[in-house]
């Protein structure tokens, strides 16, 4: 019920804050959704979509927190290998 | 799907879940409050990648799962008035009341209708001037900025014939329950992603200081979980009992201000009986007074009402994770998702059904790389 799930904002209509609504694309569907609740989001953005409200940005740099996490991890594994 | 497949990646996922075996030494029980992470710790075979010491405990965290039988009936009765449009998200309409669901009144000859999002009903309302039109508002503290707004638009808008069946839940009081119970078993959370994206995780901190226990804010997709247990598993092999914001990408501390500033506006904090849980105090949501106009159960003057939940079905102690669905009599037997006995059984992010659809055939789609 909590689904959300991020696309790509790719048109914008509306000036009022409260009823903005964004064409979202996930993936090659495309859905409206309200932007009322994000207004600092621009075309090209990425948001989080639940029943047709972006409830917020995705932030690129701190989606690499995983990934960069897993590397830490491999480089403790790294150091503790035997020196040649 | 950027910001999807790459959270799915399976040679990842097992870099995960060998850190987790590294650092565990002891038994741990961790509970995913969100049926949401349920639903992909089932399907991606998570828990089977962890250590043999650590469970997973499945929380109530399914608005379907747990809004009360009394509303499911209170939605039958509306659903079935002539001059009624009743609208629902879809994962309502199997949901058995006492003795039909939405379904069956839709084949009746209800006009029920499925939609995506609460302004859906809005425009409906403004569409159909001569019925009446309602809104079975469900759901945490993610969909209630929806629900708050759908309601703000219809006030602006001057509608008086659009109304809303409102059972909406809040998350850290239900954790307090749980944490408060003597058979409590739950000794570290994680916090449900897109709840915090709403709200933040300000709220999480009394909590964890007061029961000592670990709450990591995680998201969604498998390496969402695996990483947020592993967080998880690091405090309390270190005996910290810390809040912590695994998915960072879409969470921050404060939240969203501007759904809490409508949701607020709208909405005030009310008593709600839980399914299978009881009534936990000041857990959900109702319209505060300035909006009472639009609530459902007054318009059409709907009585309180107290119902028994099938004897058979132990989805009360599923949801606070006593009992696995395996090990209910009923279960895929006489209960399935075609005849759910509990609401556990209807919801894709219910234990039971999620139980069913992945665990019964041993059909189970491992974390798969795209
Ligand atoms: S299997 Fe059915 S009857 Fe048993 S606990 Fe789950 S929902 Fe209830």
């Amino acid at each position: 019920m909590c689904l959300a799930i991020p696309g790509k904002v790719v048109s914008i209509s509306g000036d009022d804050p409260l009823t903005r609504m964004g064409r979202i694309d996930f993936s090659g569907v495309v859905k409206q959704a309200s932007l009322a609740y994000v207004p600092e989001v621009n075309i090209g953005d990425y948001v989080i979509v639940h029943v047709g409200f972006a409830l917020s940005k995705v932030d690129e740099d701190e989606a690499q927190k995983v990934f960069q996490y897993l590397k830490q991890i491999g480089e403790l594994d790294e150091l503790k290998e035997p020196a040649p | 799907m950027k910001f999807l497949d790459e959270y799915r990646d399976a040679e990842l996922a097992q870099k995960f879940a060998q850190e987790i075996h590294r650092i565990t030494t002891k038994p741990w029980k961790i509970m995913e409050v969100c049926g949401g992470q349920t639903h992909a710790i089932v399907k991606y075979g998570i828990d089977e990648l962890l250590p043999k010491q650590i469970e997973l405990i499945h929380g109530p965290g399914c608005p379907v799962c747990v809004t009360p039988l009394e509303v499911i009936d209170q939605a039958l009765e509306i659903a079935a008035r002539p001059g009624v449009i009743f609208t629902s998200f879809g994962d309502m309409l199997r949901v058995p009341g006492s003795t039909t669901d939405l379904l069956s009144v839709k084949a009746q000859g209800g006009d029920v209708r499925i939609i995506y999002s609460p302004l859906d009903a809005v425009k409906i309302a403004e569409q159909n001037p001569a019925k009446e039109v309602v809104f079975f508002g469900v759901g945490f503290e993610t969909t209630a900025p929806a629900t708050a707004m759908a309601i703000y638009q219809a006030a602006q808008k001057g509608l008086k014939n659009f109304s809303m069946l409102i059972s909406h839940v809040l998350v850290p009081p239900a954790i307090e329950a749980l944490m408060s119970s003597p058979n409590c078993q739950v000794q570290a959370f994680l916090a449900a992603g897109h709840v915090c994206a709403v709200m933040g995780y300000e709220e999480y901190f009394p909590l964890a200081k007061k029961y000592r226990v670990p709450i990591v804010v995680t998201g969604f997709e498998p390496l969402d979980v695996l990483h947020g247990i592993l967080l998880t598993v690091q405090q309390l092999e270190s005996g910290r009992a810390e809040v912590e914001n695994q998915y960072v990408r879409a969470v921050s501390r404060a939240g969203n201000q501007s759904a809490q500033d409508l949701v607020k506006k709208v909405f005030q904090v009310v008593p709600r009986k839980w399914r299978g849980i009881g009534e936990i105090p000041q857990s959900g949501l109702g319209l505060n007074e300035a909006y009472s106009a639009f609530d459902a159960a007054k318009k059409f003057k709907l009585t309180d009402r107290c119902v028994d939940e099938p004897a058979e079905c132990v989805a009360g102690l599923i949801l606070q994770g006593l009992k696995k669905p395996h090990e209910c009599p009923v279960f895929g037997t006489r209960c399935t998702p075609e005849h759910p006995f509990g609401a556990t059984m209807v919801s894709s992010e219910g234990a039971c059904a999620a139980y069913y659809r992945y665990r019964r055939q041993g059909a189970k789609e491992m974390v798969v790389a795209s």
